[in-house]
């Protein structure tokens, strides 16, 4: 059997890690982090009961992110909640669009800012995202996802706003969308996350679900690997600073609006290099263009692949599926019937590795808690190959059993 | 030339006001003695919003109507002495009028310049909701019907500590200069007419004319000084977090041994404010200190205090993947909120035990039934708690300390009365 997961950085870096999280991840208890937990003993062993939410606010507080700007909002009222007792700062805003918006400027001014919402208030937000976009300003929005249409049922989970994500930028640019698949990924995605929106100086999405950051469960915080505090790199030229010059690369350097020595220059609209409004010149349409080449080059490729040999069929899930998906390959592999299991950690970009991984199977079973089978249709339109399988659910999770039942299937 | 100004030829039609608006801002400017470095020009979408090129100071161009939202997040955080200045026009004012009145409310240190030129004059004239009553527009030829919004009163009224209205002709740099100089928000509108449309739909009209007969005051309105919005950053700009990060969760301790060992799953019903999640996370934590993994999931109606409140939990030696419960080992309903909301479930039960409160009427099920009086033993408030401590008695999941010890580490210590344990129901 192979069996490994992977964390890439594509065209960069690859770091390959055994097991779910990494062999040389350091006991968190014992290190000398400054953000570090202060006096307490070093354990072996340290279960708490907690749920998603609280991992993923220590993960962006140890992770760098500065200030939560929150609207309540259910199910990511529990991040709201945390982060006010915990992160530097934590605004109340009055709205879902002042929310992005206090972000954008704080983003502006040099902080890095979090928020988490779901589908209502996210979709207050998509003006201001395509800003952020534009501006080029990082942030993390964590896209908590509940039962739809419109305010549907607050209080059940859901997984119906991967298509929406999929053009939530005007001309089709692709947005960074990282999803959660358990809770290890609660303390290792937002990390990763604030990184890519530093690194690419745009907003990134952080994708989940209502059982993902709600459910308590029973968890070992000693097995936890130390977070890297994501670094800030101002630009420090002398000469001229020009906000949207990437120079060799595809990422201009930042500088914070306001600061002594440049002129900084935001524009959400067409733009030219130095940030000034232009029609549609040259210089200015090749600076559009760069956003989306940016992130299709640069954002990590984070998945979860583990292939059994001789399996003719693969199991593809991400999100709140993946507890079933992992799940219905442990049933499956009990019986002896040998199955590979794919978990989406980045969902857009779409990896080009998740086409490959699926040539390989003869049958393909994509289990998603909605109607539609929205990952299998980002990955193949409307035209969906008959080697797909698709197993949904709609207010409620997927079950294992039926993923297996699809995968035995005749 | 100002040394703010990088091009003295501003890209306006002839005879507009925004002219008056940018030369008495580089002259207030000039007057207050700043750099142009320590400048924050926000601009919204409108005519005005296309001078940033012309301005030698930071200038951010942002989204119709947000820019006093996208400025107060740019002002709260950086340091004191900056100048952020917003440049909107009456229809950003319009579609953004809670960003401004809740910059105003917070204190937040802007100068918020309106272009009131009473209409859309990007798109054709349109009106705003500052356009005055009878004022003629491109869609409405016979005078529009409404008044328009006193901006000044409101941001007044919102707590802003300076606001001021001008005719946007000659030279009002005083004014802003003031504005500039005030401690926290300050708001300038200024009335205008636009040579495009204002006039093509009103010929002959004068500003001060116009500005009379609709009843805008002109005048400055000023209050005592009050705290500035600003971010609570630490000595020396340190931004820390707060608090213990997740030592504040108490670890659990294995003190007791389960004979568990596969699954165990339970449903727990009943009615909010009745302590269902409390108990069902106790049970949760009474599991894990005998080893076993635990899961615990809620589901409630939207209201918090009514309806029912359920629980799921999982109970496993292995770790658990996977935290849906869909035929579980028992459901206990411990009031009619509860079996309302989980009969659907019982009606399907094939196997399982139902433990019941003697309250409530049967479904039929094919699971094992058990009637028990937990409601009146120990009241409302204990039932759930009283009908889990029934379960693992009868059933023998976990040992009757584990989860008396869960309960005495819980926050319920002091308010769950410990001879409720004494007996089963």
């Amino acid at each position: 059997m192979i069996s490994r997961s992977l964390l890439s950085y594509a065209n960069r870096k690859m770091i390959i890690l055994e097991g779910p999280v990494g062999r040389e991840r350091k006991r968190f208890m014992k290190s000398n982090s400054p953000l570090d937990f202060g006096a307490a003993p070093p354990m072996d062993c340290y279960p708490v009961l907690l749920d998603g939410s609280r991992l993923i606010v220590e993960a962006c507080v140890r992770a760098g992110a500065n200030v939560y700007v929150g609207y309540p909002i259910t199910p990511a009222n529990l991040i709201f909640s945390y982060a006010s007792r915990r992160f530097p700062i934590a605004l109340p805003a009055p709205d879902e669009i002042t929310a992005l918006q206090w972000m954008a400027g704080l983003s502006a001014a040099g902080y890095l800012p979090v928020t988490a919402t779901s589908f209502p208030g996210f979709a207050l937000m998509v003006e201001s995202i395509n800003m952020a976009y534009m501006m080029e300003l990082p942030m993390l929005i964590v896209l908590v996802q509940r039962l739809g249409p419109s305010t549907g049922t607050a209080t059940a989970g859901a997984q119906g706003d991967l298509l929406l994500l999929d053009g939530l930028i005007s001309g089709g640019y692709p947005l960074p969308v990282l999803c959660i698949s358990d809770l290890e990924d609660c303390w290792l995605l937002p990390a990763l996350a604030l990184r890519t929106a530093v690194e690419l100086r745009a907003p990134v999405v952080l994708l989940s679900s209502k059982e993902m950051v709600m459910t308590q469960a029973s968890f070992d915080l000693s097995q936890l690997p130390e977070i890297e505090p994501v670094r800030r790199v101002f630009y420090p030229g002398l000469g001229p600073y020009r906000s949207y010059d990437p120079g060799d690369g595809l990422v201009p350097p930042f500088l914070p609006v306001g600061n002594d020595h440049h002129i900084v220059r935001l524009n959400a609209s067409t733009h030219d290099r130095s940030g000034l409004l232009q029609h549609t010149s040259e210089e200015a349409m090749a600076n559009t263009r760069r956003l989306g080449e940016k992130v299709e080059a640069l954002t990590p490729v984070l998945y979860h692949l583990d292939e059994q040999e001789g399996a003719r069929t693969l199991v593809v899930s991400y999100d709140i599926t993946s507890g079933a998906a992992r799940e219905a390959v442990r049933m499956l592999r009990a019986q002896g019937i040998p199955v590979s299991l794919l978990l989406a950690r980045t969902l857009l970009p779409i990896p080009a590795i998740y086409y490959e991984v699926i040539d390989r199977y003869p049958r393909v079973v994509i289990a998603e808690e909605n109607a539609q089978g929205q990952f299998a249709r980002l990955l193949f339109g409307r035209r969906i190959p008959s080697k797909i399988r698709l197993v949904g659910a709609v207010g409620r999770m997927v079950r294992p059993e039926e993923i297996v039942q699809e995968v035995l299937a005749p | 030339m100002s040394v703010f100004l990088i091009h003295p030829e501003l890209p306006f039609c002839k005879g507009c006001g925004h002219h008056h608006v940018v030369r008495s801002t580089v002259k207030a400017l000039e007057a207050i003695g700043v750099k142009p470095t320590d400048v924050i020009l926000v601009t919204d979408i409108g005519c005005h919003g296309i001078v940033d090129a012309h301005f030698a100071t930071h200038t951010v161009h942002g989204l119709h109507g947000r820019s006093v939202a996208l400025a107060a997040g740019i002002a709260m955080g950086i340091p004191p002495g900056k100048k952020v200045i917003v440049y909107i026009g009456d229809g950003g004012a319009t579609i953004g009028l809670q960003h401004i009145l809740e910059a105003a409310r917070m204190n937040i240190d802007l100068t918020v310049v309106v272009h009131n030129n009473m209409l859309y004059g990007m798109t054709g004239g349109q009106p705003s909701s500052l356009t005055p009553r009878g004022f003629r527009t491109a869609i409405t030829p016979q005078g529009t019907s409404l008044p328009h919004h006193d901006l000044c009163r409101l941001v007044y009224e919102a707590g802003a500590p300076y606001v001021a209205r001008v005719l946007g002709v000659g030279d009002f740099s005083e004014i802003l200069r003031q504005a500039l100089e005030t401690d926290g928000f300050a708001l300038v509108e200024v009335l205008e007419l636009c040579t495009s449309y204002g006039l093509k739909w009103n010929p002959g009209l004068r500003l001060k004319a116009l500005a009379e007969e609709a009843g805008y005051a002109l005048g400055v309105w000023t209050r005592p000084p009050s705290p500035v919005f600003r971010l609570r950053v630490g000595k020396e700009g340190s931004l820390r977090p707060r608090g213990e990060g997740l030592l504040d969760l108490p670890p659990v301790a294995v003190r007791f041994s389960s004979p568990l060992e596969g699954r165990w799953t339970l449903i727990l019903s009943g009615s909010a404010g009745e302590g269902i999640q409390q108990a069902a996370e106790i049970l949760a934590r009474a599991a894990m200190a005998t080893g076993l993994h635990a899961t615990k999931k809620g589901s409630y109606p939207v209201t918090v205090g009514v309806g029912f409140s359920t629980a799921e939990v999982i109970l496993s030696r292995s770790p658990i993947s996977y935290h849906g419960v869909h035929e579980p080992d028992a459901v206990i309903i411990t009031s009619m909120d509860g079996l309302q909301n989980q009969e659907d479930r019982i009606r399907r039960m094939r196997r399982g035990v139902l433990w019941i409160d003697a309250s409530l009427p049967v479904p039929e099920t094919g699971a094992e039934i058990q009637i028990r009086d937990f409601r009146g033993r120990v009241g409302a408030r204990h039932a759930a708690l009283y009908a889990i401590w029934t379960v693992l008695q009868e059933m023998g999941i976990l040992p009757p300390a584990a989860l008396r010890e869960a309960v005495q580490e819980s926050p319920l210590a002091d308010r769950v009365p410990m001879e409720i344990f004494a007996s089963h129901g």
